[in-house]
Order: structure tokens, then C-alpha cells, then sequence
């Protein structure tokens, strides 16, 4: 049943010029290889966190086994992140509005060219930045909060005297995710179609409520990219938070303002990784697997809350 | 309620571009009112400085006057967001928001004028004005799916919908049927018709035939020159416009020996 000859009542082939043949299968190769990265790194973190996995529990760093070691790191990882998010999101949105309709237009292309210059900052100056000006100044505001507010878990105290807390790197990593979040609304933003603004406007908006009605919902799903974005690098910041955190292993607390803190994942394998081997080696990459899948679920999911209202999204 | 508009002296700038200058004209309540001209003449620049839309543009701004109904719209305490709640415009290309449903299209006017409606009332008041936009039968069931699944025809007697939704005084339409095809036109001609018994319509269209049909009153723009700026060179009833106008450049233009 085989032939190799080609069958006879194969459709004749559309005429393919070379130069499109080496463009397709360069575009693919590129494709291909991307998956074929990505696959080998979570296929590196799957094989070498295995011996941590199914060592005993008092052989992994912590002598209780490796959830209790990830955990707290996770826990840390994630609180650190959700901080930065929750005051650069607004913060960044906020900016990139006024850029976009607020901003005399030169103003608006220094100030932008200015925050692009933010996001080109190493994050080890971010990191010296937060340790050595920012905490310090945060004192005051923690004794502050553990008086007035310490009813609140998160400010339970005892307040740290070197300001090297959770908080403190909350705030650094927002102002580290703060350009990127504010770059992508402000292209969003920018390209909201006049035609839409001017839809707002001829029905009697003022300038607040025709962002309201047309350059918000438009820029939605650039919002949530820009700040997913944002996320991906607060999870995996290194430097800037072995620096500016005070931490003690296997912590899980809420309490934002104590010099005793979870590490979170990145900046752990730092500060471990030059002292460890075997088995401890493992359990690092374990940790790092747990950052890979938290990353990869939190992509899918900002993914599946833009696609829930796609046929709203302005782009059909 | 529809109000009367008198207009005079009136110059339009885009920076220190004078783009029309000198008109004056008045524009009768209950009635269509055809702007015709040339591309680039400034109909549509006029337009949209009767409902200070103009002045959106940076730069752009206006010097003469403006009145409806004796009410100054160029006084120095009107808000122009006040103006455009009192003079509602259609666009050339139908742009009804994308990010909304077709309900929340129609009800997004009246929720920036009065938060505070009931649920049965706005739901009235947007059937009532899906009605007066010939549009009900169609979206009936599905007020619910977002604006851009209609056709072109359908978003923009949808956009007209929103328009008279806060019941306005004065409906300005920009080019409203030249991106759609013969029986949306129609369909759009027909609705003016109609909508004029409650409101003062100006339109600008490059379609003369349609001005013939539609109008009562129609203003012919002309430049005499690219960089020049345009003028109202004769507003006349439609019927003189098209038999017997009193200026030779208009009468060259509508028969075709233009230029």
C-alpha cells in the first residue's frame, strides 16, 4: 500500500518563493526552541529536586523534610510579591494615565523616558537603595504602626529598630516592578483609539469619566499583563531582597514589620547555594521548582481572566 | 426639547491654521440642516465646534459666537461637558464602546447625567430609545452581547440610539452613512426623518442626493484655495440649493463642474 512516488491525485502545490521557505522555517526553529528551553529547565528542576523529594525528612536542610523548608520560603515569596503588586498596580496605572491624558506632551516624554530608565536599573542598586536610605526611614513609620495599628496582624511588632522587614522589601520590589507595570498601561493606554475617547466625550464625560467609560476597560487586559509582568520579577528578585530582608528560617508570619521574616525563594538559593552540597543542592532546586509551577499558575490564570471577557475586549 | 442655533462670526483655529472663517448662519429647530462642500473645506471642523468637540484637539479653538436658543455656548462659565450632555453627535465611523454590552452602550449617556434610576426605568428608556434608533427587533434578545458583534449598519443606529438616549437638544452627524452600505443608508435616512420632529439635526454628508432628500436647509462650505481657509459660501433651502442657487460655485459644485 505504500508508495513512494508521489500519488497522482496529490493537488498541485501552491508555487512557494525561497525566501518565504527560509523565513517559515526559521520562524518555526525559533518556536521550536523556545519549547525546547523551557522544556529542559523544568525537565533540570523535576530530575535534581527528585533526591530532596524522596530523601529522609532529617537529612533535608531543617531536618523535617523539604515541604516544611519550601514552604516558608513560598510563603515569603509570594507575600513579598503581593505587596509590591498592591502598591505599584494602582501607583503605575495611576502614572501611566497621567502621561497618556493628564501631562502637557513634553512633560509626558521626559517623565516616560524617565520611568523607562527606572526599569533599566540593576536591582543590586535597588537593593543598596533600600538598605541603606529607605530602611532606616521606615523606623519611625514602623514604631509608628505597632502603636496605632497593632490591633491589625500585619503590625503586630515588635517593630524592627533596623527596618530590614517585609515590608521595607515589599516596597523596594515595587519600585523595581513600578516601570514595568507603568510602561505597558501607558502603551495601552495611548492606544486607545480616538474614536472611542471622542465617543465618551461627545456624550457629555468629563475627562475622568471618559477614562472611565472607554481608556480603563480598553486597557484592561495591558493592566493585567503589565502587572503579571511585574509579578514575575518580584517573584524571582535576588539581590535586592538578600539584602534588604532580616530573615529567620522556617517563619511564617503575616506580621509586616518585625526583623523576623520568611526569605523568600530567590533570594535563599543565593544566599545558600555557595555553602551547600548534595542533598542540599536538591532541596534548593526543589525550591526553585515550587517558584517555576507558582510562576507558570500565575501566568495561566491572568491569562484565563483576560480571556473571560475577550468578546469585550475591544479586539474584534 | 429641540432648540435653535445662531451662529456668528465665527472663526476656527487649529493652532494659529485658520481653518473656516467668518460664518454666520442660523439653523432652524425641527428640521435638517445639510452641510455639503468639498473634503478639507471644514465642514465637519464646524460641526463639531457647535458642540465644542473641536476644542478636544490640542491647540484647536474657536473666536465668534455660538448661541442656542439666546444661551451663550462659548461664555466663559459653560462647561463644554454640560454643552455636549445638551448637543449630542453621531460619528462617521460607528464607535460604540467595545468594552461595553449593547444595553450598557445605550444606558452609558444617561448614567453619566443621573446615577440615581431604576432598573425599570433605564430598561424603558433604552428599549424607548432602540425604538427611535429602528434598532429594537434587532438586538432585542441579545442586549446582553458586546456592542461589536453588530454589523456596521446596526453600531451605528446603535451610536444614535446612545446619542438621543439623554435626549438632547440638537443631534450633529458627522458623515453618518458614508461607511455604510445602500440599505443602511437608508435606513439612517429614514430615522432622521423621523427624528426630526423631536430634535435639530445638522449633518454633514459628501452625498448630495442624500442632502436632497434629507434636508430642509442646506449650507454649501467651499475654499477658494488649498491652505485657505473655508467659508459658508450660501445657505439656502434645500430646494433653491438644488434648482436654482444664488451663488455660481455652488451650482458648478452640485452639478459636477467643480474646480
Amino acid at each position: 500500500m505504500t508508495t513512494t512516488n508521489a500519488p497522482q491525485t496529490q493537488p498541485p502545490r501552491a508555487v512557494r518563493r525561497l525566501g518565504d521557505r527560509l523565513f517559515a522555517g526559521s520562524a518555526r526553529g525559533a518556536g521550536v526552541l523556545i519549547l525546547l528551553v523551557l522544556a529542559g529547565v523544568a525537565a533540570f528542576l523535576v530530575i535534581d529536586a527528585v533526591p530532596a523529594l524522596v530523601a529522609p525528612a532529617r537529612e533535608v536542610p531543617g531536618g523535617r523534610g523539604v515541604l516544611p523548608y519550601v514552604g516558608p520560603l513560598l510563603f515569603g515569596t509570594v507575600l513579598a510579591a503581593a505587596i509590591a503588586l498592591v502598591v505599584a498596580t494602582p501607583l503605575g496605572v495611576a502614572i501611566a494615565l497621567f502621561l497618556t491624558h493628564y501631562a502637557p506632551r513634553r512633560l509626558a516624554t521626559g517623565l516616560a523616558y524617565v520611568v523607562d530608565l527606572l526599569a533599566a536599573i540593576p536591582s543590586i542598586v535597588y537593593g543598596f537603595w533600600g538598605i541603606v536610605w529607605l530602611a532606616p526611614r521606615l523606623v519611625p513609620f514602623y514604631r509608628w504602626t505597632e502603636a496605632h495599628l497593632g490591633f491589625l496582624p500585619f503590625f503586630a511588632g515588635p517593630a524592627s529598630v533596623t527596618g530590614k522587614t517585609m515590608f521595607t522589601a515589599g516596597l523596594v520590589l515595587a519600585v523595581m516592578v513600578l516601570p514595568i507595570i507603568t510602561a505597558i498601561s501607558r502603551e495601552v493606554f495611548a492606544q486607545v483609539p480616538t474614536l472611542h475617547r471622542e465617543a465618551a466625550l461627545a456624550l457629555g464625560a468629563t475627562r475622568w469619566e471618559m477614562i472611565r467609560m472607554a481608556v480603563l476597560p480598553y486597557g484592561r487586559s495591558g493592566i493585567i499583563g503589565g502587572a503579571m509582568l511585574g509579578l514575575g520579577r518580584a517573584l524571582g528578585e535576588t539581590l535586592a531582597i538578600a539584602l534588604v530582608l532580616s530573615v529567620s528560617a522556617g517563619t511564617v508570619t503575616f506580621n509586616l514589620i518585625s526583623s523576623t521574616n520568611p526569605s523568600t525563594i530567590a533570594a535563599n538559593i543565593a544566599l545558600q547555594f555557595p555553602e551547600s552540597s548534595g542533598i542540599d543542592v536538591n532541596t534548593l532546586i526543589a525550591s526553585g521548582l515550587a517558584l517555576f509551577l507558582v510562576t507558570l499558575a500565575v501566568n495561566v490564570i491572568a491569562r484565563a481572566v483576560v480571556n473571560r471577557r475577550a468578546d469585550f475586549s475591544g479586539a474584534n | 426639547m429641540a432648540k435653535r442655533i445662531d451662529i456668528s462670526d465665527l472663526n476656527i483655529y487649529y493652532g494659529d491654521f485658520r481653518a473656516v472663517a467668518d460664518v454666520t448662519v442660523s439653523i432652524e429647530p425641527r428640521s435638517v440642516t445639510a452641510l455639503i462642500g468639498p473634503s478639507g473645506c471644514g465642514k465637519s471642523t464646524f460641526l463639531r465646534s457647535i458642540n465644542r468637540m473641536h476644542e478636544v484637539l490640542p491647540g484647536a479653538r474657536v473666536e465668534g459666537k455660538v448661541s442656542m436658543d439666546g444661551q451663550d455656548l462659548y461664555g466663559p462659565d459653560v462647561d463644554p461637558v454640560d454643552v455636549r450632555r445638551q448637543i449630542g453627535m453621531v460619528f462617521q465611523r460607528p464607535n460604540p464602546f467595545p468594552t461595553m454590552s449593547i444595553y450598557d452602550n445605550v444606558a452609558a449617556g444617561i448614567r453619566l447625567n443621573a446615577r440615581k434610576m431604576k432598573k425599570s426605568d433605564l430598561d424603558a428608556l433604552v428599549e424607548r430609545s432602540l425604538q427611535g434608533a429602528n434598532l429594537w427587533r434587532e438586538v432585542r434578545d441579545r442586549l446582553n452581547r458586546p456592542a461589536s458583534g453588530l454589523s456596521g449598519g446596526q453600531q451605528q443606529r446603535l451610536c444614535i440610539a446612545r446619542a438621543i438616549a439623554v435626549e438632547p437638544d440638537v443631534l450633529l452627524m458627522d458623515e453618518p452613512a458614508s461607511a455604510l452600505d445602500p440599505i443602511s443608508t437608508l435606513a439612517i435616512e429614514d430615522l432622521m426623518t423621523e427624528m426630526k420632529e423631536r430634535f435639530t439635526i445638522v449633518i454633514v454628508t459628501h452625498n448630495m442626493q442624500q442632502a436632497a432628500r434629507v434636508s430642509e436647509q442646506t449650507g454649501f462650505f467651499n475654499l477658494s484655495a488649498a491652505g485657505q481657509p473655508g467659508r459658508l459660501i450660501e445657505f439656502n433651502s434645500t430646494e433653491k440649493i438644488f434648482s436654482n442657487p444664488d451663488e455660481k460655485a455652488t451650482e458648478d459644485y452640485i452639478s459636477g463642474r467643480f474646480g
